[in-house]
């Protein structure tokens, strides 16, 4: 068992699964560069590092769990803690790509249009997929008209998938609070109910966003290459999905948690880790519902 | 400040024996054997990366081309400064937060000690992928270190390999940030409030702080540099609308806060050695606080003056040259403390003292030059020139990195339980600080007179001062062979050092023996 469990401070025993998970992230990365290099033998790599990587984290996770009852509440703090700095760090990290919409939406189209010399008839509107597809269309040879027109794209009704993923998301977070209460009260039945539900909500919300991917591929001629537009849209929202993705599955590690009977009404760090974590990428939908769809 | 509870001292009885082998390092939850892994890591990347620097001193100690060709030449500036950046002033810093902020707060470990390992493993794996990237096809990452789009958008294998290893490096630094924070804010002993905190232990809270809110950006930028190189996104391209400068704004905000992550925890180091050798407690702490912060803060504010000449709005230039320069008053305020708590002190010249004197000094230098290079107008003269190389050599070298060695034989003797040997010490002083003007003062002038950087060639007038300071190089980089010979010899071997090393110095560090127990404070250290 852990170590010092009498005095005030709580540290833990030494553990290998940090060093093992370093070498999995190894695996990960230098399989990922090889894979986009072409080297036959880097998706293998990569997929043996995130199997590790899988493998690992349940250990320590699980080592965790067995070890919580011992923790005090200084641990629980230090959790909670460490917990908000992450999601700080998320938040920094979506708002480089929000940067670069901005940048790219109020700076850099403008000035692009106004060099007249190297993108003549280019004109400043968003969205854009850069001046190539104009070029092309003036230069008028059957080939690079073809590819330009390829260049034609629509965009995403936002008042319809986008709309339902928007309502999804917020109902999802008021069900989450629903099943908070009622881990508070104890209330065990409410709890694993409404936790579901988030769950199954959360999982809708993933659906719908794959549907909207598949009808921007195949109907609406918008890519992650459609210029400068497709790069900001399938970069934010598919940073997103991922987050949700990851959410989801906290929430759904947490629900079986739940039905397992963990958790107390007094202490359930894991499950308020998972609710904030739920209510940031909420957040960051509200962010690309209005600045990417809407607007 | 503080007098701690002495009794910890003598009952380890349910200390649990000390691991060895394997178990001890590669398993540890210990944030002082964690310390020392980071020290040796950083330790081991200042010789790669100043083997770098050397190759390129000794391409450049005459006209012409003569050891390398220019693409491995440009392969040489980019890595040395990756690896030094990230592999040895970063990790150095990491490496005493980790040794001194525990025993400085009254803590007996950090706060999340599996988390802690995992931040320091993660790095050799990192520097590993980046070193491999030497032998792949086309070398090394060659576009310089802040990997500028579009350079980096043609670069082959190795700009892949660059940025998975930075992600991981990322991923490090960002989880080595928040067990700082959440160590500070949440294991201060009782009665250690957040002003009567150790100085480094601030500058490192603030620092932890500056990593959380940059990394995950610079995460951002090379994910985006990746996307576009092989997914066919367009952030950086112009012809589908994007533009390779928006990658110099995402980079640069990034990258000035990382600046002041490299120096604030030399600020906090300078900042506890001065007082112990002047024998007088720091001059104006609340005011080094708040300059702390406030450097921390126009951080974020000043990024595009690393970009003046790439074609900004007027309104634009004016605002980042005035921001920079006031970043100024609190590094003004910084240094006026550190002149003020030596001012009528008993002063003696040890070896920290040297080197804090030493920083104090050349950081000023340092800060002077980059006063200069905020100057819109004139920086449309110095950009990329050796005057930009001499400057943030006279603020990273001769601010952080002799910090660190200031700091290094400051508490040597608390971690190692010896002394080292004094002359010894104050000749490498001497050494590094007089090589390291030869090499980077000419600097200066090769700058002014129009020297561009990160080429492998130049015209004839600007031999001399190239010799002097490729001389400086050789002479700064063996010296620093008698740095790896004191620590080893201390490590082995010495006078014993009493628990208080130094006279009558301030701080918890102080109350515990040395060597420092493997345990400390496992009962809460009472600050009155």
């Amino acid at each position: 068992m852990a170590s010092h469990t009498q005095d005030q401070y709580f540290v833990p025993d030494s553990s290998v699964y940090p060093f093992l998970c370093s070498i999995a992230l190894f695996c990960i990365a230098m399989g990922g560069a090889s894979y986009l290099n072409g080297y036959s033998w880097g998706p293998n790599l990569m997929t043996a590092g995130l199997l590790a990587m899988a493998v690992m984290l349940f250990i320590w996770f699980r080592t965790v769990i067995l070890e919580s009852p011992d923790y005090n509440m200084d641990v629980d703090k230090s959790f909670r803690m460490g917990m908000a700095w992450f999601i700080f760090s998320e938040v920094m990290f979506f708002a480089a790509f929000f940067g670069a919409l901005y940048y790219i939406r109020m700076l850099a189209i403008p000035w692009l249009a106004d060099t007249e010399i190297l993108w003549p008839g280019f004109e400043a509107t968003w969205p854009s997929a850069g001046p190539l597809g104009a070029e092309l269309l003036a230069k008028g040879t059957p080939d690079t008209t073809a590819i330009a027109e390829g260049t034609k794209y629509s965009l995403v009704d936002p008042w319809h998938l986008p709309l339902y993923n928007t309502l999804i998301l917020l109902a999802s977070s008021v069900t989450l609070t629903i099943a908070h209460h009622a881990l508070r009260a104890n209330n065990r039945k409410q709890l694993i109910i409404w936790l579901a539900i988030t769950v199954a909500l959360g999982v809708w919300f993933l659906f719908l966003q794959a549907e909207e991917y598949i009808e921007a591929y195949n109907h609406l001629g918008l890519t992650l290459g459609t210029g400068v537009y497709g790069s900001t849209f399938f970069m934010l929202t598919g940073f997103h999905g991922f987050h949700v993705t990851l959410g989801a599955f906290i929430l759904f590690v947490v629900l079986l948690r739940c039905m397992r009977g963990h958790f107390t009404p007094e202490r359930h760090f894991v499950f308020e880790a998972g609710a904030w974590y739920w209510h940031f990428v909420d957040t960051v939908w509200v962010g690309l519902f209005i600045f990417v769809y809407v607007l | 400040m503080s007098h701690a509870a002495t009794a910890h001292d003598d009952h380890h009885d349910h200390d649990h024996h000390m691991p060895t082998g394997f178990k001890r390092w590669f398993m540890s939850t210990n944030h002082k054997d964690i310390g020392t892994l980071y020290l040796i890591f950083s330790l081991t990347m200042l010789f790669i990366g100043g083997a770098m620097a050397l190759v390129i001193r000794a391409e450049l100690f005459q006209p012409g081309l003569q050891f390398v060709d220019p693409h491995f030449f440009n392969q040489m500036t980019t890595m040395h400064a990756l690896i030094m950046v990230f592999g040895a002033v970063m990790p150095g810093f990491v490496g005493f937060a980790n040794w001194m902020i525990p025993l400085m707060v009254g803590a007996p470990d950090m706060a999340l000690p599996r988390m802690n390992n995992w931040s320091f493993w993660i790095l050799p794996f990192a520097f590993s992928i980046l070193l491999l990237s030497f032998f792949v096809p086309g070398g090394a990452p060659a576009a310089g270190w802040t990997l500028y789009a579009p350079l980096t958008i043609q670069g082959g294998m190795s700009v892949d390999m660059g940025i998975v290893a930075i992600h991981m490096m990322g991923i490090s630094s960002i989880m080595g940030a928040i067990n700082v924070i959440v160590t500070v804010l949440n294991m201060r002993a009782p009665g250690m409030t957040l002003m009567k905190m150790p100085m480094f232990v601030w500058t490192w809270l603030i620092t932890a702080f500056l990593l959380i809110a940059v990394m995950p950006v610079f995460a951002g930028a090379v994910t985006m540099l990746l996307t576009d190189r092989h997914f066919g996104t367009a952030f950086f391209n112009p012809a589908g609308g994007g533009d390779p400068v928006l990658y110099q704004h995402i980079f640069w905000f990034f990258g000035h806060p990382e600046v002041y992550i490299m120096i604030l925890p030399a600020f906090g180091i300078i900042s506890h050695i001065i007082p112990t050798f002047a024998r007088k407690p720091l001059f104006g702490y609340s005011s080094m606080v708040f300059a702390t912060a406030a450097i921390a803060f126009l951080s974020f504010i000043v990024w595009a003056h690393h970009m003046f000449t790439v074609g900004m709005p007027l309104q634009g230039e004016l605002f980042f040259m005035y921001a920079t320069m006031l970043i100024s008053v609190p590094t003004g305020v910084k240094v006026f403390n550190w002149v003020t708590t030596m001012w009528r002190g008993s002063m003696t010249f040890e070896t920290p003292m040297l080197y804090a004197i030493g920083v104090v000094f050349l950081f000023t230098l340092g800060g002077l030059s980059g006063l200069m290079l905020a100057i819109t107008p004139a920086d449309f003269q110095y950009h990329d020139t050796y005057f930009v190389v001499a400057h943030f050599h006279y603020v990273l070298f001769s601010g952080a990195v002799m910090a660190m060695m200031g700091g290094a034989f400051y508490w040597l003797p608390k971690w190692t339980g010896h002394m080292y040997n004094e002359t010894l010490g104050k000749i490498h002083f001497w050494l590094t600080a007089i090589f390291f003007n030869i090499t980077f003062f000419p600097q200066h002038f090769l700058g002014l007179a129009g020297m561009p950087r990160r080429y492998a060639d130049y015209p004839l007038q600007f031999t001399e001062f190239n010799q002097w300071s490729s001389i400086g190089a050789f002479g700064l980089g063996i010296s620093q062979l008698l740095f790896v010979y004191i620590i080893v010899a201390t490590v082995r071997g010495g006078k014993k050092a009493t628990k208080e090393v130094w006279d009558n110095p301030e701080g918890l560090e102080w109350t515990v023996p040395s060597p420092a127990p493997f345990h400390t404070f496992d009962e809460p250290p009472v600050v009155k």
